[in-house]
């Protein structure tokens, strides 16, 4: 999917009912799914299986103009593998998810709490301004940052400067890979929080109040009555968030692209805007296409822990 | 308000304070004149509110068409993926057939594609196809990005609706298309609403695949695009760029506060499956 919003969880259906309509033709079912498995089939799997395909073979300009790409095995993942960048990419990569991953789940999560506790105005004021945020297109965002963080105009520097760090009087965030990042991280965490913090704050509002009071009359901590009530409550929610985050976080590429197109020197070249760089600047589309494959591979062995561990925790309370 | 509560109001008013103010000073950046904008204090509030940067942004090159190239686009990538949607769900929800749970497992893999990895291959297929900057190809690939989550959501939408209705109009005569057209389809109303606004948001935003797939043809660009290449149509006239940005922001916003009860509601309905 290509923005966050339509990725909420959505109520599962309850199945149909066993009966069978008398003199429905058997075939109906399967005429009314075709348009669904051809599309899938023609714009999902195929380029799918294509860029697999691609990543085995020699795919530069001159295939892509005249085709007949011969295959070479693994050449290109031999080349992917071998490189000192594609390693730096990867570990920035580790990074760039991991900081914004767990700045995303403890804000929302502080958020989510906070919100629980005002009163009703203050409360509807925050929702909504977290559904303004979460409202913002990506490319919007990417715009206003550039605006916020402009070196002699920007608000940011107006702010820093004006509470005495004089340093930043004029000051190219964007030349700066360190800064760029920085900033990168947080137009990511502004626009991710939202949903996580909506999605927990609904989750909270399901815990029955008698576990918080009995906690509360046994003398619980607020630090104590979260670890081992709240917490405990929504550890599913909590998994099922994180992942995504990760996912999202994992395979963000329209704010880099539009910000910074992975510069300055490569500050922030993550897995996915680095394969479309090797595609697109390079035209090596084979070598590009490997490192999608290998992206893909790498997401899944980040994931694959955590979602064990979560089914693991879901499996101990039943 | 007691002085116990003031740590938490002044926690909940930053909150407020950083999730708003970056799209209020966009807002505010598009009415100011460029004399205020450029001033060494900002300024917080339009003291001289204009309409001038809304004027240029709108009479830049191609504005009209990148909207018109937007609209198209996500229309017929909505409208498309509701019909098959439709068809799909229906079959889901309403009959039983063999294949029908792979089908299910298929939309559900589907909805978690890595859309990102298809950038090359895409470019590729769409060369050798011809369709490289076409309205089209975007169409198509925000037709199935948004597909399998129409299918989820209608589907419940549907299993949402008794069967019985169906079956009395039968009853009473209808065909079972002339059923679906008429009883089902008025209580559907709402739901094919809100999915296709979603699906809308998703195609008007989307960048990645409409940055990659029209090169050539610059006027077949759509708004994002076109936006993140601001430095090359406003330079550094911030408020043209911010106006426009608030222009593309627009419809996102109607949409979303039309559909604010359903959100909230799809929010608290999703974390209590989750």
């Amino acid at each position: 999917m290509v923005t966050q919003a339509p990725e909420r969880p959505v109520a599962a259906a309850a199945p149909p009912p066993p009966r069978r309509r008398r003199g429905l033709p058997a075939l109906w079912p399967y005429l009314l799914v075709i348009p669904t498995v051809a599309g899938a089939a023609y714009l999902l799997f195929y380029p799918l299986i294509r860029s697999v395909i691609i990543s085995f073979q020699h795919f530069r300009t001159g295939e892509l103009i005249r085709g007949g790409a011969a295959f070479v095995g693994l050449e290109n993942y031999h080349e992917a593998l071998g490189s000192a960048e594609f390693w730096a990419v990867v570990r920035r990569t580790l990074v760039w998810t991991g900081v914004n991953v767990v700045l995303i789940m403890v804000i929302s999560t502080l958020v989510a709490l906070m919100v629980a506790r005002l009163g009703k105005r203050l409360r509807l004021a925050v929702l909504a301004g977290l559904v303004l945020t979460w409202a913002t297109p990506v490319l919007a965002a990417t715009t206003i940052f550039q605006w916020l963080f402009q070196s002699k105009l920007g608000v940011v520097n107006w702010l820093l400067t004006s509470v005495g760090f004089t340093q930043f009087d004029g000051y190219t965030w964007f030349a700066n890979g360190t800064a760029t990042f920085a900033i990168m991280v947080l137009l990511v965490v502004w626009q991710s929080v939202p949903f996580a913090a909506l999605t927990l704050y609904a989750g909270l509002t399901t815990i029955p109040q008698e576990l918080f009071e009995a906690a509360r009359i046994d003398g619980a901590t607020g630090w104590q009555v979260f670890r081992d009530v709240t917490f405990p409550m929504l550890r599913p929610l909590f998994g099922l968030i994180t992942s995504l985050e990760i996912i999202w976080v994992f395979k963000c590429f329209a704010q880099i692209w539009a910000i910074s197109q992975g510069g300055p020197d490569g500050a922030t070249t993550t897995l996915p805007v680095y394969a479309y760089q090797v595609a697109q600047s390079l035209h090596k589309y084979d070598l590009g296409s490997a490192i999608s494959t290998l992206t893909v591979l790498i997401l899944l062995v980040v994931l694959v822990p955590h979602l064990r561990r979560m089914y693991k925790h879901e499996g101990a309370d039943k | 308000m007691t002085i116990r509560r003031l740590p938490i109001t002044l926690a909940a008013l930053s909150v407020l304070v950083v999730s708003v103010f970056p799209v209020y000073w966009m807002v505010v950046t598009a009415f100011k004149p460029t004399r205020d904008i450029q001033a060494d204090t900002p300024q917080f509030l339009p003291l001289h509110p204009t309409l001038d940067h809304f004027a240029t942004a709108i009479g830049s090159d191609g504005f009209a068409l990148f909207w018109r190239n937007s609209l198209l686009v996500s229309l017929g990538a909505v409208v498309f993926s509701l019909i098959v949607a439709l068809l799909a769900a229906f079959a889901v929800a309403r009959m039983r057939w063999r294949g029908r749970k792979a089908f299910i497992l298929m939309v559900f893999i589907a909805q978690m594609a890595p859309w990102e990895a298809l950038l090359i291959p895409m470019f590729i297929i769409a060369r050798d196809t011809g369709m490289l900057d076409k309205l089209s190809m975007l169409t198509l690939i925000y037709f199935m990005s948004t597909l399998p989550f129409t299918i989820v959501t209608l589907r419940g939408f549907l299993a949402a609706i008794p069967e019985e209705l169906e079956e009395a109009a039968q009853m009473d005569g209808a065909s079972r298309s002339a059923a679906f057209r008429k009883v089902v389809l008025p209580l559907l109303a709402p739901g094919l609403m809100s999915t296709s606004l979603f699906g809308f948001i998703t195609a008007w935003n989307e960048f990645a695949f409409a940055n990659a797939l029209i090169i050539k043809n610059q006027d077949d660009r759509t708004l994002p695009v076109w936006l993140s290449s601001f430095s090359n149509v406003f330079g550094t006239d911030w408020g043209a760029t911010m106006a426009a940005a608030t222009l593309f922001m627009l419809p996102v916003l109607l949409i979303f506060l039309i559909l604010q009860r359903r959100v909230t509601s799809g929010i608290i309905a999703g974390a209590v499956k989750g």
